[in-house]
């Protein structure tokens, strides 16, 4: 089984790395976004996915300041994950 | 005996066992040693071990030295983490709270303004409170962490070793906090750097206070 798991700093924590792509956004055209944050995500397959919540307390998160998603998907679908629909191509600004 | 850990990519192991022998015996801890005997205190060092990947600390706390200093610290044992060793207590639950990335996002390494909070503990019974240190920092994740109950606790409780001094924070540290210590006070972590303070040669040996207070505990059995 594949998981991907999605890591985020808490909120009310001040997340700078957020803050710095927050700031260089209107330099480059796109105005009105607000609240930028950034995680990261950890991909994975698994022989047992009930082990996840722990790995990700133990390791891959830190629950103090960081919140943690875990998605499971069957790896013998096309290898998309099911949200993998939702996100289409990058909008440019300019175009419509 | 002073043990210094060393893990793949600590890099201030080797002057924490010089700063160590100024005051008495020293000698570097593979991090796969498990057998801790003989020794008196441990420095976790600074450095970036195992690169650092995922979160500072996060993966040298599996480290299989990492069980034997819990059971060290537990028995009583002082025990000082600095930068990256500080890391590791906290992704360890050794010390509370936990280090983010600095304000700044930039790696930063100056001279910095200590003030100690004093404290029972083995190790900061040594500083008294007000004391104040020039110690210098290099870091990229020092910016001291815990929830703001949590803060209240440690302040109430004494477990609060070091601030930077008065407009000196260089990292957006909560409440200034450089150093916190365990509740038995036997566990110690700070982002400066002591083991580089040892000598006026390079401005400063206010460090070596802290290698003294280690190097005095008497023999945990």
């Amino acid at each position: 089984m594949k998981a991907k798991v999605l890591i985020r700093p808490k909120q009310g924590i001040l997340d700078p790395q957020g803050k710095a792509v927050e700031r260089a956004l209107p330099a480059l055209g796109f105005e009105g976004i607000r609240e930028v944050r950034v995680g990261r995500l950890v991909e994975l397959e698994t022989d047992d996915p009930s082990k996840l919540d722990e790995l990700c307390e133990k390791l891959l998160a830190n629950p103090l300041i960081e919140d943690f998603e875990v998605e499971t998907y069957d790896d013998d679908s096309s290898g998309d994950p099911p949200d993998s629909r939702t996100s289409g191509p990058l909008t440019r600004p300019g175009s419509s | 005996m002073i043990g210094v850990l060393q893990f793949p990519g600590s890099c201030d192991e080797r002057d924490a066992v010089a700063a160590s022998e100024r005051v008495g015996e020293a000698r570097l801890v593979w991090h796969e040693e498990t057998d801790l005997g003989g020794l008196d205190g441990i420095v976790v060092p600074g450095g970036f071990s195992y690169g650092d990947y995922l979160r500072a600390g996060a993966i040298a706390r599996f480290a299989p030295a990492m069980e034997s200093v819990a059971r060290f610290a537990a028995e009583g044992g002082p025990v000082l983490g600095i930068c990256n060793g500080f890391q590791v207590l906290c992704e360890a639950g050794l010390l509370p709270g936990a280090l983010l990335p600095n304000e700044s996002l930039r790696f930063l390494c100056r001279q910095v303004e200590l003030v100690s909070e004093g404290g029972e503990g083995p190790l900061m019974s040594a500083i008294p409170k007000g004391e104040r240190l020039s110690i210098p920092v290099k870091h990229m994740s020092g910016r001291y962490f815990a929830p703001g109950a949590e803060l209240d606790r440690l302040e109430a409780g004494g477990q609060v070793a070091f601030r930077y001094a008065e407009g000196q924070n260089p990292n957006g540290s909560a409440r200034g906090i450089a150093g916190v210590a365990n509740e038995a006070g036997n566990v110690l972590g700070l982002m400066p750097h002591p083991e580089h303070a040892v000598d006026p040669l390079t401005g400063s040996d206010d460090g070596l206070a802290l290698f003294r207070a280690l190097a005095r505990q008497p023999a945990t059995a």
